[in-house]
Formats: C-alpha cells, structure tokens, sequence
C-alpha cells in the first residue's frame, strides 16, 4: 500500500510543483501589486485563456500544422540522408563537417531571407520547422546506422546478402531506435523553428498572435498565448515518445517485473 | 582437389600500428561431405578460419578455394553459427530463424507466397532442439543457451552444401549438449554436408568429425590431422569405449604440450 501511495505520489509530483509554482506567482502578484500590465496573474491569465478560447484555438491550429508539416518533411529527408550518410562513408566525410555548420547558424536568422524568397504566411514557418529540425534526425539515423555491430552485417553477408539487403534487414530496423528518439527532440525543434519564424514575420499562429497582443499592451493574451504554447509543445513531445514506445519495444527490452 | 583448399593461408588483424598475427600458414583440405572439428587454444584464430573459409575476412597471405573457385568476397551457400548469438534482436526467435530464407535463392523467390511451409520447417527444427515454446519470443527474452539454440537453427534452415559451426554448444549444459550431438549427426547423415565444427570440447569434436585439426597458440598452425576411424552412427555408449577415449587422451596431450610454454 504505502509502495502504491508513493507510486501515485510519484506521479503527482509535476502537478503539485505546478500547481505551487502559479500560486506562489499568484500571491506575489497580489502581495507586491504588480501592474497587469507587466505580469498579469494566472486566474486572470486562464480567464482571458477560456474567454477568447476560440480565437486561441484558431491561432493554435495554424502553428500544429506548420509545424507538424516541417516535422514530417524533416522526418522524410532526415531519414533519406541520415540513410545515406550512415550507409556510404564518402558522403559521410563529404556531408558531415557541412551538415555541422549550417547547423551552426541561428535559424533566426534565416527568417528574413525565406521571407524575401516566399513571402509572409504559413510557408515560411513550414520551411522554418524543417530546416531547424532535421538535423537531430540526421545525425541519430546516420548514427544508428554507423554502430551496426559487425558481427550482426556478417550474418547477412555470409548468406550473401546485398548491399541493400544489408540496409534493409539490419540497417533500417538498427537505425529505427535512434530516429524515433531524435523525434522527441525534433519536434520541439520543429515547434520552435515555426513560432520563431510567425514572431518574425508571420501573419498568423500563436506567435502571431502573442506578438500583436504585446503591441497592444494587452500581457494577459500574451501570457494566455504563452500557455497555449507551452501545452501544444508538452503535447506534441508526449505524442513523440509514445510513438518511440511502441515503435521500438525491443530496444527497451520490454518489462521485467510480473 | 577438395571442396574447402586452404594454401599457405595467414592471417594479421590490423588496426592502425597495432597489428596481431592471428593465423599462420594455415594449409590443409576439406572433402565435400566432410565433417571436420577445430580445437586448439583458447585465441589460436579457429573464429579466424571460420570468418576466412567463408570469405568474410580475405586472407593477408595464401589461398582459400571453395569448390574450385577462388574466394574473393562471402560466398553463397554457407549457413554459419557464429561464436556469439547474433541475432537480432527486433525480430522474434521465429523471424530471425526464417531470416536466411528472406536472402538466400532459392527460397527467397517464393518465402512470401509459402510462407506457411517455411514456418512448418522452421517450427521442425525448433522441436529438435526444444524450443518449441519461444518461437514468438524476442532473442532477449531467451536464455544464453536458447540463443545458441536458436542460432544453430538459423544456420541450419536453408540446409546450406557448407555448414560452419562456431563452439555452437559453447554455452549449453552437458546434457542438451550431448542430445545436440545427435541431433547433428543425424543431419549430417542425412543430408551429408560439408561441415566445419570449432570446439573446445574433444569428446564433442571426435564424436562428430571425420578429421579432427589441433592448432598451436597463437599465432595459429595446424600441428595435428587427426583422422576419426571410429563407424557412424555413433553414440553416447561409443564415446566409453576404450578406442574412443584413447583418441581423446591423445588428441588432450597434443593441447597440453600447446599450453607448457
Ligand atoms: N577483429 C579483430 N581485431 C583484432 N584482433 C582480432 C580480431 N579478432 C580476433 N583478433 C585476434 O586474433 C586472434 C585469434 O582470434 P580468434 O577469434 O580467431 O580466436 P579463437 O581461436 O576463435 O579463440 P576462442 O577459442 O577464444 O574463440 C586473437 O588473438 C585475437 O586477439
Ligand atoms: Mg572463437
């Protein structure tokens, strides 16, 4: 009973810590008085939250979906040239040192120029959360690959297995663990990439939204866009590592206790 | 000239600066057919021979032939154990059986339309060794000992001309070792393939082969062919027989004197 009790308690424990954090917040907005205007409370931050629910939600779609756009996009390409990187060992040392120095630039920065090339709206955020969160995949796929045991590729190769027969039936399957891992970190990534780019230059999504709303003065929409954010991202990880989950049982070699 | 002709073969592990002669002059000949036995020390490069027969590693010097032709590159044909259990362990003990039909003509043209027959056979060789229960086990939820099992199946599923077999009972107890010795000689009577079995165990290796090969330390050479005269089908009674056991003892002071620097 008591191993249960902590068990629950275990779990309980972001919450409580939460839940203490926003009423220390709020006391001390209402101790020391802090104008609304710099840091609202968090009971006016959640009214504002459910009061313009809708419009949030609106803004809140527009980032899922340019983000989730560039995160599948990364996925595919990360795969396709974490692939090729890990399997041949020229467009290793060829790709490699280029991969690491453009990964090197503030993604920040690139904003400007997609805008120039493709206007202001829903692309750049795409391309944004593409290009910021590929790179995590390509390193853990072409990993993944490079680490194959060679003991486990002369199997296949004493049964006179192809190349491609080698990548297929241990390469990909070996790589599988490291890219459903590096996605938990791609799509924070990815969800980055695409608010950085609509606080820059958008016209729509969340980051959209919170950048009017401070130009307004109006801190409880923004802190309400804040959480909005905040949650998606927590969301969107959790997806992520469930899928790592069930993708991937053997590498967790699965439970023990009965 | 025999199936398996290995001339004047060596072999160095390099790695950078730091070289490691593992086999030296290795020179002798399996016929089709043959069951041959390894022994020797524990380092001496048996693992090298195997990995060398098969074209998995080329030779750094001589000449290694199989049926005539020279190896350049793996070859077809083999079904190998290795030493430790490779299996992978994303596919259940099933799967990984069933993996040399995905590769290997000419059952991989038709493992997907007979995939059931496939499962039959597979599920067959399970029995033989008895694990009949863990074919939709994953290989981490197996025992070491299950694990050799199971590699053993996996080399012997497509009933490959060249079987080669690295200390496959190294990690199973004397019992189930024995019984698999049955099992083994049972198969090669029945299909007569060309075996190649590395050991520790002298009684294991002179009641399956025909030839048993005794190599010095490291670096590696062939020091004693030892030619097994004793009839098959042979039994757990003939390895208490006096001729039997004399072919122990000699082929042990052999290794001894390999030992005693
Ligand atoms: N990949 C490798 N790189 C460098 N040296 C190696 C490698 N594999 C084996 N060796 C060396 O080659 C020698 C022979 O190794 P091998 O694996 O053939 O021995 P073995 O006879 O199979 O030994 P055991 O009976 O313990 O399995 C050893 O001294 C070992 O250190
Ligand atoms: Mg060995």
């Amino acid at each position: 009973m008591t191993d249960l009790r902590r068990e629950a308690l275990k779990h309980a424990m972001p919450w409580l810590f939460l839940a203490g954090l926003l009423i220390v917040w709020e006391v001390s907005c209402i101790v020391f008085q802090v104008p609304e205007i710099i840091l609202p409370k968090p009971t006016k931050i959640f009214a504002v939250f459910f009061q313009r629910f809708d419009i949030l939600m609106a803004y809140c779609w527009d980032t899922l979906w340019t983000t989730t756009v560039g995160f599948l996009l990364a996925i595919a390409f990360g795969l396709l040239l974490g692939l090729a990187i890990g399997a041949s060992p020229f467009v290793y040392s060829g790709l490699y040192p280029l991969l690491i120095a453009f990964n090197a630039i503030p993604k920040v920065a690139i904003v400007p120029i997609l805008m120039i090339w493709v206007g202001v709206g829903s692309l750049p955020a795409v391309i944004t959360a593409f290009v910021i969160s590929f790179f995590p995949i390509v390193v853990n796929v072409a990993t993944g690959l490079a680490t194959i045991e060679p003991e486990m590729r002369d199997v296949l190769r004493s049964l006179g297995a192809s190349r491609l027969e080698i990548l297929t039936k241990v390469g990909i399957p070996r790589a599988m663990p490291y890219l459903f891992a590096s996605l938990k970190v791609a799509i924070t990534l990815a969800f980055i990439g695409s608010v950085i780019s609509e606080t820059v230059g958008g016209n729509n999504g969340i980051g959209f939204l919170m950048l009017s709303a401070s130009a307004r003065n109006d801190a409880p929409t923004t802190f309400a866009g804040l959480f909005a954010i905040a949650i998606m991202g927590v969301a969107m990880y959790a997806v992520c590592a469930m899928v790592e989950k069930r993708m991937t049982r053997w590498a967790f070699r699965g439970e023990i206790v009965a | 000239m025999a199936f398996v002709d290995l001339k004047g073969v060596s072999l160095t592990y390099r790695l950078g600066k730091d070289t490691t002669l593992a086999l030296a002059d290795a020179t002798f000949g399996i016929e089709k057919g043959e069951f041959i036995a390894v022994v020797g020390p524990s380092g001496c490069g048996k693992s090298t021979i195997m990995k060398l027969v098969t074209g998995l590693l080329p030779p750094s010097g001589g000449e290694v032939m199989v049926d005539g032709k020279k190896v350049k590159g793996p070859i077809k044909g083999v079904g190998m154990a290795f030493q430790n259990p490779t299996l992978m362990p994303w596919r259940t003990t099933m799967n990984n059986i069933l993996l040399p039909m995905e590769v290997v003509e000419p059952h991989k043209r038709r493992f997907r339309s007979h995939r059931a027959e496939y499962v039959e056979r597979a599920m067959k060789l399970l029995k033989t060794v008895g694990l009949t229960d863990f074919a939709d086990k994953y290989p981490w939820q197996l025992s070491g000992g299950m694990q050799q099992r199971s590699n053993l199946c996996r080399a012997l599923i497509h009933e490959p001309e060249l079987l080669m077999l690295d200390e496959p009972f190294g990690a199973l107890d004397a019992f189930t070792r024995e019984e698999l010795w049955g099992v083994m000689q049972a198969l090669w009577l029945e299909k007569r393939f060309t075996g190649v079995l590395v050991t520790h165990d002298l009684r294991e290796a002179v009641y399956l082969a025909d030839t048993v090969y005794v190599m010095s330390r490291r670096p590696g050479r062939i020091v004693l062919a030892k030619k097994i005269d004793i009839p098959r089908p042979r039994t757990l009674a003939t390895t208490f027989e006096p001729h039997f056991v004399d072919i122990v003892h000699e082929l042990r002071d052999r290794i001894h004197q390999e030992h005693a620097p």
